[in-house]
């Protein structure tokens, strides 16, 4: 029962200005995750939000309030830290129930609710405890217990997982997830890690040098990176970028020349594109295919094998290309390879980094969490 | 272990075998346990004299140094007959862990606000600070004992509480700040995400968070305030007189009593020797204003 | 990483100045109101058991002092006795803090006696050195001479400053041993080892890892000791009394004599702001070091 609304949102330290500018609506029971580089003030913005940091100038709002003067207990949310910050001299179940101590709820009432969020957690045994003898998922679980009693309206993350070895985090993850649909709250969560954004979120909002580059679903920011940045942030290996000099435009798309000297037609909007500009053409390691006719050469210098899938190093003019392809393939390092790539899946970005918008806008692009949930159901 | 075994190997002659390296590694412990045992004695030394000597008879004391004698309580006895003693004692107690239990009480806030609520201006708060420790007290001495006597807090507890409060003040502020400021800011933050307001910060989650580091604060000023002569011996003379004062009353050549100086000597190390002991630890954290780790 | 808090601007800015205000206001009074009143004394006649010779002296009294060899001597000796005591506790605590890094049976019992000394009131172990370890008749030290069939020296008369110093040093060796010691742990045993691969010995790994190591904890060491230092009093108060003539006499017991035993105000003030000179010198390069500690 929840929205959160940020109308250019500034925050300055001294003379630099870390958030430049932030506009930003979150709906009711929304996961939105905030993603970006250390240093982009994701976690800046979180804090504001939060009330841990001043907003130097625009607006917060819930459902409509401005809150920017309130203190932060007074907000109504609830923030679960990187580091989990348990009071390490209190027991579980004291560190769960401060919140409701310091409200001055009763003894009994305090016991109830905590043993109700110890139980969606599955922390009952853990009670008596202290932070100290609780493993890191266990730490994890009872900071998340915490925010919980306190029924806020939204619940905040500040990069929960990073501290957790790589199987917990995607355990952690799926119960988060489970959580998320238990509570139906509004979540906003920080991270760094792209995965994390992917899996989780109804709404990324992917962030750089304080700026907003693209808010989207995790499939649109997948298809229809907005810029070159958010192209090479999201996805897995990263996106390669090859350059490519604009050839032609017509109602099929931009044709454009790609180094070896192939050509292809990109499905993109070309208006403002004069022939001869220099571009860059992006395509991501998983649409490349080996193809004896592809438009692309080059000799391969390392291979990874993963079993299921076969990362190839792709010496191609000068430029190392990255090609995910079948486990099985047979090549060795030091063989020569033509390899393509399908034209709807190349992305087109001008000599600014922007991309060009495509001409058709993929199946799926729109399709969030909740969908998925909906078409599992169905 | 076992890689630094291979590395001596390996650097080692061919003829060297790993049997002689363990063994060298052995007597080189045995060594190192000689050494050290002597040095620490060495050093320990003159206080193991005096404690002893406090057991002996004022013959044996000004005898030939022995460690054979008949150990007696009488000095103890004669010290704590006097009358005097237990006075020092009640007033090196009483000014020590005034001043101590003041100056917390002054330091806290400010500490708090530099590690927590830190302006511009804290850096150069908390050198300055720390320069006026470095004004030598005979330079101030002159114009304190004469406002000391003018307002009667000369030979007073509370005068000698006053001083060592102010005394002991920046350092008690920078190692509750180097404490303070070890306490993750995370836990803080939660704390008031949770609804608590700076008085519930401090108490619920501050002070029982840095209890050990307030306390070994106050011990060290405890300490600098139980051994501090300089402003016990000129601001007092008899009726706020601390221990520091009555043993050096034992300076004078009539007071040669050996035995009872001794065992007036341990009483009055004895309490802050063993917390001392106790403490040591956690001390030099914070006497390292964070500069070590 | 710059900190500020939600409400740092404004009312952080006054709950910080309200909060640090009683031990601010309280340190700076202190300090101001005895400093002018040694200023102002300095340039007074004002001798407290000649009530009716007052009056503005200029700065007679500062002649005075700086004409008197007594002061040049007197800051010859603080020097003396600060310089050396610095150099054996660091060079010593050093050794000594390599040696209880070294594990041996009952080190942590070991290392409780060596640091014990620090605790001992200063007046307490001048005390026992003076009549139980340097009596040139029942001393320990005397006794250990004649036994070995050595002069007995007569440490107070014919060697004072070095006694006060081995006093002073004793006092605060163990204060450099604790401190270095518990740096010496932070450090880093990977470093230690691939030192030892890379065919480095003990002296090499001594120079070239531990002591670089162990320079911030070595500034803190000189820091702290130097204002304590450069006011030793009980210790010379105790043992010699500043004599024999004025060959332990430093600063802080020259004013002692000036101010309470001549009960010359002026004269004493005058030397009270030499010496606040004095340190105010050695304090300016002791913050610098201070700060550059501080920004980690």
């Amino acid at each position: 029962m929840a929205t959160l609304t940020l109308n250019n949102v500034v925050k300055n330290f001294g003379d630099t200005q870390v958030i430049k500018g932030v506009d930003l609506e979150v709906k009711d029971q929304e996961f939105v995750v905030f993603v970006g580089p250390s240093g982009c003030g994701k976690s800046t913005l979180l804090r504001m939000i939060a009330g841990l940091e001043s907003t130097s100038s625009g607006d917060l709002l819930i459902d409509g309030q401005r809150i920017n003067e309130l203190g932060p207990a007074e907000r109504g949310l609830a923030m679960v830290f990187q580091s989990y910050a348990l009071y390490p001299h209190m027991t579980v179940e004291d560190n769960m129930g401060f919140s409701l101590k310091l409200a001055g709820v009763s003894k009994e009432e305090r016991r109830s609710k905590v043993l109700e969020a110890a139980r969606i957690l599955q922390l009952e045994p853990l009670l008596e405890r202290k932070p100290k003898a609780l493993s890191g998922g266990q730490r994890q679980r009872v900071a998340i217990g915490r925010a919980i009693v306190r029924n806020p309206s939204i619940f905040l993350f500040d990069e929960p997982l990073s501290n957790l070895d790589a199987a917990l985090r995607v355990q952690m993850r799926i119960e988060l997830a489970r959580l998320h649909e238990e509570l139906k709250a509004t979540m906003i969560y920080v991270t760094h890690d792209q995965i994390e954004a992917m899996t989780m979120a109804d709404k990324i909002v992917v962030l750089q040098g304080g700026v907003v580059e693209q808010v989207g679903s995790p499939m649109e920011l997948y298809h229809h990176p907005r810029n070159r940045f958010v192209a090479g942030f999201i996805g897995s290996p990263k996106m390669n970028f090859l350059p490519a000099v604009a050839e032609g435009v017509g109602a099929a798309g931009v044709e454009v020349r790609l180094p070896g000297g192939g050509n292809v037609c990109v499905p993109a909007n070309g208006e403002g594109i004069a022939r001869d500009a220099a571009m860059e053409l992006g395509i991501r390691p998983e649409h490349l295919e080996l193809d004896e006719q592809g438009a692309l050469s080059g000799r391969i210098s390392v291979i990874e094998r993963l079993g299921g899938q076969t990362s190839l190093y792709v010496e191609t003019e000068g430029q190392l290309v990255t090609l995910m392809v079948d486990g099985d393939v047979a090549h060795r390092v030091g063989d020569d390879i033509r390899f393509g790539f399908a034209a709807s899946r190349a992305h087109l970005f001008d000599a600014d980094g922007l991309a060009l918008e495509s001409l058709e806008r993929h199946p799926l692009a729109s399709l969030t969490r909740q969908d998925n949930r909906a078409e599992s159901k169905a | 272990m076992n890689t630094t075994t291979t590395a001596k190997t390996a650097v080692a002659p061919a003829h060297v075998s790993i049997g002689d390296v363990a063994r060298a590694q052995r007597w080189r412990k045995v060594g190192m346990a000689l050494l050290g045992w002597a040095v620490a004695l060495l050093i320990f030394f003159p206080i193991f004299w005096m404690i002893i000597t406090g057991f002996k008879t004022e013959t044996d004391a000004v005898a030939d140094p022995t460690l054979i004698f008949s150990p007696t309580l009488e000095s103890y006895a004669a010290v704590q007959g006097r009358a005097d003693y237990l006075k020092f004692a009640l007033n090196s107690v009483a000014v020590s862990f005034g001043s101590t239990l003041l100056a917390l009480l002054i330091a806290i806030p400010s500490a708090y606000a530099m590690a927590f609520l830190p302006t511009k201006r804290t850096k150069g708060t908390l050198l300055w600070m720390l320069s006026t420790k470095m004004l030598p007290s005979v330079g101030v001495l002159v114009p304190i004992y004469l406002i000391f006597r003018d307002v009667g807090l000369l030979d007073t507890r509370t005068g000698l509480i006053i001083v060592y409060t102010l005394m002991n003040l920046p350092i008690v502020v920078w190692m509750l700040y180097t404490f303070f400021k070890d306490l993750p800011k995370d836990i803080l933050e939660a704390g008031r995400m949770d609804g608590a307001g700076t008085l519930q910060e401090v108490w619920y989650l501050l002070l029982p968070l840095t209890l050990p580091g307030i306390a070994s604060t106050g011990l060290l000023s405890v300490i600098l305030s139980w051994n501090e002569a300089f402003w016990s011996l000129n601001l007092t003379t008899s009726n706020a007189a601390p221990l520091t004062a009555y043993i050096a009353s034992f300076s004078s050549p009539e007071g040669l009593f050996w035995a009872k100086l001794s065992a007036a000597s341990t009483m009055a190390i004895a309490p802050i020797l063993i917390f001392g002991w106790l403490t040591q630890k956690q001390m030099v954290r914070g006497l390292t204003f964070g500069a070590v780790k | 990483m710059i900190k500020t808090r939600a409400s740092g601007r404004t009312v952080g800015g006054l709950r910080t100045l309200s909060l640090q205000a009683p031990a601010v206001t309280l340190l700076f009074l202190w300090m101001i109101v005895p400093l002018a009143m040694t200023l102002w004394f300095s340039l007074q006649r004002y001798n407290l058991l000649m009530p009716g010779m007052g009056g503005f002296a200029g700065l007679e009294n500062y002649e005075f002092l700086l004409t008197d060899p007594a002061l040049w001597s007197a800051m010859g000796t603080t020097l003396l006795l600060v310089g050396w005591v610095l150099a054996i506790t660091v060079v010593g605590g050093t050794l000594l803090a390599v040696l209880f890094q070294q594990e041996f049976m009952g080190r942590g019992i070991a290392r409780v006696l060596a640091i014990s000394p620090f605790f001992v009131m200063p007046t307490v172990s001048a005390l026992v050195w003076k009549n139980m370890m340097m009596h040139p008749s029942n001393g320990v030290l005397a006794w250990l001479s004649k036994s070995l069939g050595l002069p007995v020296i007569d440490w107070f008369s014919s060697l004072p400053l070095t006694s006060v110093i081995i006093i002073v040093a004793w006092q605060w060796l163990p204060f450099a041993l604790l401190i270095l010691l518990t740096a010496m742990q932070s450090l880093d045993d990977d470093q230690v080892e691939a030192a030892r691969m890379d065919g480095a010995g003990p002296l090499a790994i001594f120079f070239y890892i531990t002591l670089p190591h162990l320079k911030r904890a070595i500034s803190v060491v000189i820091m702290i000791e130097m204002i304590f230092l450069l006011t030793i009093f009980a210790e010379i108060f105790v043992t010699t009394s500043g004599g024999p003539g004025l060959a332990t006499t430093n600063l802080a017991y020259l004013i002692y004599i000036r101010a309470l035993l001549d009960f010359d105000v002026g004269t004493a003030s005058a030397g009270g702001v030499i010496a606040i000179i004095l340190a105010n010198i050695v304090a300016i390069f002791l913050v610098r070091m201070v700060a550059k500690n501080l920004e980690n």
